[in-house]
């Protein structure tokens, strides 16, 4: 086995054939994937749910995940956040003349071990090798497709006046824990990307019998992106308390340090929902039972006042505007 | 985190804010000068805590904002020459100049990096010895001894294919010439609390003495800020202005001498361009002859064009306080952060950039 | 009812290593850990750095320096910081006697 993926690797030769053999199948060791087809064929009903998105996160390995895991839950989480559940993705590599082959694999193995915690299983995929130079070591696209429950209808443009804002844990993780080993910083205690799977939260939620109106996972942009996501489709306006929203010590620091507020960097395990106050309190207990909404909290409501703009009320009692992210905080950071 | 947390305390910041409420009977027009003031106040609705005996202004503290298209030119052509990497702070990236901007300039194929340091920045020339790395110094007293110490960091470390383009100005000079205009009346001075650190109090002693007007130099988290508007409400109605610290963890009397010998050993003092308010004298800063070789435009023919200044634009009557951004036609239409037309939209220490992100400090 | 949406994220592949932040005026202060030569270590909120403290020398292990931009400006009096909390909140218990 060669230890660096060549161009050959992706000439669709033998070479290719070994690749995906080798490195590729054996991790997912499926019966849709290990016949090889051109396509996975398989019976679904329902409502579906079909999801895209590409990932260049650099680097690609960061304190708590690397682009595999992220491939994986990321996509999960898109279609989670509808209210489906996800059942497949595919998972298609690019990937830059070079990369070494214990890089590849390892990726790959991230990818095995992420699907299996979501319950989901890679069943297509498609691998090509470029250029030095022509990708940045490896990007992934993945798809996903999953069922939506009848009766589940979510969407970011029906946030109502008396709504209560739940988020399910601390904000910054992941951007901070991708720049912690761009920026050369060392981390006492360190922070760790919060890439996870949320579909098993998510069903805990929908099987509540709160009534669920916005669900979404403020991924690049961060929290105050989101809401105001919420608050513009909704035309209602959001008012959140700095001192209920939680963030790590350790992001707090690297925020400190590097001049960023937390409101806007990237999380890849956390969601935020909007939903009807007489069902609040209970969801934020089954939330917390859960391990991926441990430091749920409910941070804030929807109010008539200040259509499609969210405000903050500060610690020291004032309150501001809490704006869209303009311009890019952190590229490359999903 | 410790000198951070117990200065944002709500429970002291509700009490100091009602004792201020009690002491201010006269209307008063408070001044700072420095951008992280300007963010500070913005951030934490400290407009919106302040009684309305109390309005407090914006001045030029934003030193990218305070920075002349003309001299911004000059950084913008250096990314076009081939063998000049461009190192900067990432402030200066987005600034519309005349014609472009670093990052347009980047875009169009020219070698701008964005560093938090200037370390980094010789550790760019260190790794890159054929080609010329420049440093785009923009800054006030806070960052120009940082960047002195980066220029006897490469002669000690034998870099010689480091340079400077040096855009620094000094604080106190354009205070005086903003009092000398009598454009704006004001009662009491926000000094700045970085700039501070390193100049020390006594160069703010001409305010009380020449202007009867009181200064105090402030922090920045919430308590700071208000413990230094109550000093200047203390001053105000008692009659009695003068200097004063609020910072005094931060701030000494005499300042950092190390610093402050450092910046003077590789800077002098020269005109300062400013945007808003013309030239200044005495209130820049460039290489002294000894350090010429690291001046970049004595090494490099560069030219950076006839400046522009942009229509409709009132950067320069908000710098000076005269305006806020909520009077210019352009503010958050033509002119928001995607697609600013000056640079206080576009810095994060701008008053524009402040407003739009937080609102106008009064919750809207 | 079927809603796609171009998902957000997205992101840029141009190489840009730093963004921008409030940087200009921005000191913190952090803790000094260990200092070799003119290098120091220092940390804030678990969170270590390596700085400058070439504007600092008199800077020891256990004080706390105002970073910026990589380098310590100023060597945090912690005597005058506890003062000033001290008269903050006696300023406040007074005021409450009022």
């Amino acid at each position: 086995m060669e230890d660096k993926v060549l161009l050959a690797h992706g000439s669709g030769g033998k070479l290719s054939h070994d690749l995906i053999s080798d490195n590729l199948v054996p991790f997912f060791d499926n019966a849709l994937l290990n016949r090889l087809d051109d396509s996975a064929v398989f019976e679904l009903s329902g409502r579906l749910a079909f999801t895209t998105d590409s990932y260049v996160v650099n680097p690609i390995f960061f304190p708590g995940g690397d682009i595999g895991r992220l491939a994986v839950c990321g996509t999960v989480n898109d279609l989670a956040m509808s209210g489906a559940s996800p059942k497949y993705i595919s998972i298609s590599l690019i990937i830059e003349e070079g990369l070494p082959m214990a890089d590849l694999r390892r990726v790959v193995a991230s990818i095995r071990d992420a699907a299996s915690e979501a319950g989901v299983m890679v069943v297509t995929g498609d691998t090509k090798v470029v250029d030095n130079g022509s990708a940045d070591k490896l990007f992934i696209n993945s798809a996903g497709v999953g069922v939506v429950p009848p009766g589940v209808d979510i969407s970011g443009s029906y946030a109502k006046p008396g709504d209560k804002v739940i988020l399910s844990g601390s904000i910054g993780d992941h951007g901070m824990a991708v720049m912690s080993r761009r920026e050369g910083l060392q981390f006492a205690s360190p922070v760790e990307s919060d890439c996870a799977p949320l579909n098993g939260l998510v069903a805990a939620i929908l099987e509540s019998g709160a009534e669920i109106h916005c669900m979404r996972d403020p991924t690049r942009g961060g929290l105050a992106s989101t809401l105001n996501e919420f608050a513009s489709a909704s035309q209602a306006g959001i008012r959140i308390e700095e001192g209920a929203i939680p963030v790590k010590e350790a992001v707090r620091g690297a925020c400190e340090l590097l001049g960023f507020d937390p409101l806007y960097v990237a999380n890849e395990g956390k969601l935020v929902a909007v939903v009807a106050p007489e069902g609040a309190g209970d969801l934020l207990d089954i939330m917390r039972c859960n391990r991926h909404g441990a430091d749920a909290a409910i941070i804030g409501e929807v109010v008539s006042e200040h259509p499609a703009r969210v405000v903050m009320k500060t610690a020291m009692g004032a309150s501001r505007i809490v704006d869209m992210l303009v311009g890019e905080q952190l590229p490359r950071i999903c | 985190m410790k000198f951070i947390d117990e200065y944002r305390d709500p429970e002291l910041g509700k009490r100091l804010v009602a004792r201020i409420r009690r002491k201010s009977t006269k209307p008063v027009r408070l001044m700072e000068f420095c951008g992280g003031h300007t963010v500070a106040i913005a951030k934490h609705g400290i407009r919106q805590l302040l009684p309305p005996t109390i309005e407090m202004l914006s001045g030029p503290g934003c030193p990218v904002c305070v920075t002349a298209n003309a001299d911004l030119d000059k950084a913008i052509a250096l990314a076009a020459v081939p063998d000049i990497i461009v190192t900067t702070f990432g402030d200066m990236m987005k600034v519309p100049a005349s014609r472009s901007s670093l990052q347009q300039a980047k875009a169009e194929g020219g070698d701008v990096r964005i560093v938090y340091s200037t370390q980094d920045a010789l550790d760019i020339a260190e790794a890159n010895p054929t080609r010329a790395v420049v440093f785009i110094g923009i800054g006030f007293e806070t960052t120009a001894p940082t960047v002195a110490a980066s220029v006897v960091q490469a002669e000690q470390r034998g870099i010689s294919n480091y340079y400077v383009l040096s855009q620094h100005k000094v604080c106190p000079p354009v205070i005086k010439a903003l009092l000398d205009s009598g454009e704006v009346k004001l009662d009491g001075i926000v000094c700045p609390g970085h700039v501070s650190a390193v100049i020390g109090s006594r160069p703010y002693d001409f305010i009380p003495k020449d202007y009867g007007i009181g200064c105090v130099v402030s922090g920045f988290e919430p308590l700071d800020i208000l413990l230094c508007v109550e000093m200047l409400v203390d001053q105000i109605e008692a009659g009695h202005p003068t200097v004063e610290i609020a910072y005094k963890r931060g701030v000494r009397v005499e300042g950092n001498r190390t610093a402050l010998e450092l910046m003077y050993r590789v800077f002098e003092l020269c005109d300062g361009n400013w945007r808003g308010v013309g030239i200044v004298p005495g209130s820049g800063l460039k290489l002294r002859p000894e350090y010429g070789r690291f001046d970049v435009e004595k090494a490099f023919e560069i030219s950076p064009g006839e400046p522009i200044e942009p229509k409709g634009c009132i950067c320069g009557e908000i710098l000076r306080g005269v305006s806020t951004p909520l009077d210019c036609n352009l503010f958050k239409g033509v002119c928001n952060p995607e697609h600013p037309v000056g640079p206080c939209m576009v810095s994060s220490e701008g008053s524009c950039s402040a407003y739009y992100r937080y609102g106008d400090g009064y919750g809207g | 009812m079927a809603v796609s949406r171009w998902d957000r994220r997205s992101s840029p592949t141009s190489p840009v290593e730093h963004e921008e932040t409030d940087k200009m005026c921005l000191a913190i202060p952090a803790l000094v850990k260990s200092i070799d030569g003119v290098e120091a270590e220092v940390e804030i909120g678990g969170v270590s750095r390596k700085a400058s403290i070439m504007l600092t020398p008199e800077a020891r292990v256990g004080d706390y320096v105002l970073l910026h931009t990589g380098y310590a400006i100023s060597v945090v009096d912690e005597e005058e910081a506890q003062e000033t909390l001290e008269l903050l909140t006696e300023l406040v218990e007074a005021a409450e006697d009022v």
